[in-house]
């Protein structure tokens, strides 16, 4: 009987650094216009997992798969290509070129137009209107001229989501979005997200800290805790589980020891 | 048209417009304007370099990659010209095929370096490059049999494009029209359409890519392009362009040898072109060379004449006396670094002067 893949899939992941095993045999599937959240203290993992998933380490052992095809020995760029886009935590844009030019370079690249060597790039009208688009969804258009290094960490945030709203991939992993923006511009973000995961049938990993986001957003949590995946489920039960209060919310002493180790 | 023909990079500024003007009015009508052999050997170099400067510049400043082996591929060229001139004779054919040639090795060596090295960090390339650099100018001058060694090699070229051919008896504006300005005119446009075409590669969707990879490499790879990949055929087309460059020395000279293809001191020279001029954008090659070179032909004739005139003041009449040109040739550099710390093309862009 032919059984329908999940869309992403990581079995048995595994990544050691060293004597330190940082992700340490994870399995979870993901299915089609689902949201997952992955939570966990400071050096549990969750950002690690996602640079297994994306392509920027290599497990040592156990495979990611997407569409039911392994994906673990492909380059980042491959990875991009069969349908993994990533975000990352801390804002990594191409800070000297125009808010306009940093969206336009991913139409590009999702329209395989980077090698050509003979057309004026400012003629593909199609990749400019396609990123103007994408900024007037995350209200930055009035911004399109600005170069990024000059914007301010907010509208960063912002640009970055709009990064992963041009690829259009279907998976598409955020690392705290949200970080470090203010009250007023969360909100923007967030129903971004949704509708990405709603009208665009998108998958979503999201990793975050914020229970509330968590809690709007989510409608499945995975716990990682020390590299393991501790709990997996629908957001009520898993917060409410003793081994969540315990690894992620802190209610035991020797959580603070935990929080200290690094990724 | 004009704007097409710029591939949509127009020089934004206006006295950087009337400074490129000037330097193309020049160029073009250098055998006009200033007769002489040694102001016509000043112009043809500065076309020659223009494109040298900026093919370099296509990997400094657009891809953000650092080589130290820029005049080896400067060399590849000229002394593919050269040989074949020297085996077949001095005929188009050969003058073609051996251009030919020049610029495949010059490719077939960047795409091997690139994938060999770009995988890894900046600095181990540069380190390839000045190694490969070197080791290719030492068996240049081993290999005397071949190229002469030290020596060089002197070859003749097409009749068309020497002296002693003349075009019409008569003098035109008071000049002759000879080989050797039709020889310059072949320099001139070469290196115009070879300019033109550069300006189109960093203007295109790859050009824009490259500055995405110098810019974040890491992020580049997460929306999809392979950076490697870039990288290497930056690599490529920028020792090609070197080897054309190298090709029309050749051809202009009707001599190749290391002193004025391979050495050490040339790759430098470009490098301090590329920084005076501005990285990252191609008017900033012409501006550079066409300074620097004028500045290294012209500075010793004009601090000889302030000198003589400046005699009877002892301190500063040694202190301009012409064989110190180099000591304020240094001065310059660091003086037009200083104020101009994004070059000339970046302080004019920005409105400031």
């Amino acid at each position: 009987m032919a059984k329908e893949h999940p869309i992403l899939e990581t079995r048995d992941l595994t990544i050691r650094f060293g004597g330190h095993v940082a992700v340490d045999g994870v399995s979870a599937s993901f299915e089609r216009g689902s949201l997952t959240a992955i939570v966990g203290p400071n050096g549990a993992g969750k950002t690690t997992y996602f640079n297994l998933i994306s392509g920027q380490l290599s497990a040592t052992s156990g495979a990611v798969l997407l569409n039911g095809e392994a994906i673990t020995r492909l380059s980042v760029p491959e990875r991009t290509d069969r349908g993994i886009g990533r975000a990352f935590q801390l804002t990594n844009l191409f800070p000297t070129l125009s808010v306009r030019e940093n969206v336009r370079l991913v139409a590009q690249a999702k329209a395989r137009k980077g090698f050509d060597l003979f057309s004026v790039a400012e003629s593909h009208v199609e990749l400019l209107e396609r990123a103007d688009h994408v900024l007037a969804e995350v209200r930055l258009i009035d911004k399109a001229e600005q170069t990024v290094a000059a914007l301010p960490h907010g509208d960063q945030r912002k640009l970055e989501v709009a990064l992963l709203i041009a690829l259009g991939s279907q998976v598409l992993m955020f690392d705290e979005p949200t970080a470090g923006m203010s009250v007023d511009e969360v909100p923007v973000i967030l129903d971004l997200i949704r509708k990405l995961k709603s009208d665009m049938d998108r998958t979503i990993l999201l990793v975050e800290h914020k229970m509330d986001v968590i809690r709007s957003l989510a409608d499945r949590i995975i716990v990682l805790h020390n590299g393991a995946l501790v709990a997996d489920g629908a957001p009520a039960e898993v917060i409410a589980l003793p081994v969540v209060q315990e690894a992620y919310l802190g209610k035991t002493p020797d959580a603070s020891a935990n929080s200290g180790e690094a990724a | 048209m004009l704007t097409r023909l710029l591939s949509g990079d127009t020089p934004r500024s206006g006295l950087l417009t009337v400074l490129l003007l000037i330097v193309l009015v020049s160029l073009a009508f250098a055998p006009f304007l200033f007769p002489g052999t040694r102001s016509l050997e000043t112009a043809a170099r500065i076309c020659i370099f223009i494109v040298l400067v900026a093919s370099y510049d296509l990997l400094l400043g657009y891809a953000g990659i650092v080589s130290f082996a820029h005049t080896m591929f400067f060399g590849i060229g000229a002394y593919g010209t050269a040989l074949a001139l020297s085996a077949t004779g001095p005929s188009y054919g050969s003058l073609i095929w051996g251009t030919v040639a020049g610029a495949v090795a010059a490719a077939v060596f960047a795409l091997a370096i690139g994938l060999f090295s770009l995988r890894v960090k900046a600095i181990f390339f540069a380190m390839v490059t000045l190694a490969v650099a070197s080791a290719f100018a030492v068996l240049v001058s081993q290999m005397s049999w071949l190229t002469g060694g030290e020596d060089g090699l002197n070859y003749r070229i097409p009749r068309a494009l020497t002296p002693a051919f003349k075009l019409f008896d008569e003098k035109i504006l008071g000049v002759r029209i000879n080989g050797k300005l039709l020889a310059y005119y072949l320099v001139f446009f070469v290196s115009v359409i070879l300019f033109l075409a550069m300006l189109r590669i960093v203007n295109s969707p790859f050009g824009r890519t490259l500055k995405a990879v110098r810019d974040n490499a890491f992020r580049a790879e997460a929306i999809g392009y392979r950076v490697v990949w870039y990288r290497t055929t930056a690599t490529v087309l920028s020792a090609v362009m070197a080897a054309l460059a190298g090709s029309l020395l050749a051809i202009w000279l009707r001599y190749t040898g290391p002193a004025t293809t391979l050495s050490m001191e040339i790759m430098i020279d470009i490098l301090l072109m590329v920084v005076i001029g501005g990285m990252g954008t191609l008017y900033g090659a012409v501006l550079g060379a066409t300074l620097f070179i004028l500045a290294q032909t012209y500075l010793q004739t004009l601090m000889g004449v302030a000198a003589d005139a400046t005699s009877a003041v002892p301190l500063f009449s040694t202190l301009v006396a012409p064989e110190r040109w180099l000591l304020w040739l240094g001065v310059l550099f660091i003086l037009s670094v200083y104020f101009f710390p994004s070059g000339i093309v970046g302080r004019l862009r920005a409105g400031r002067v």
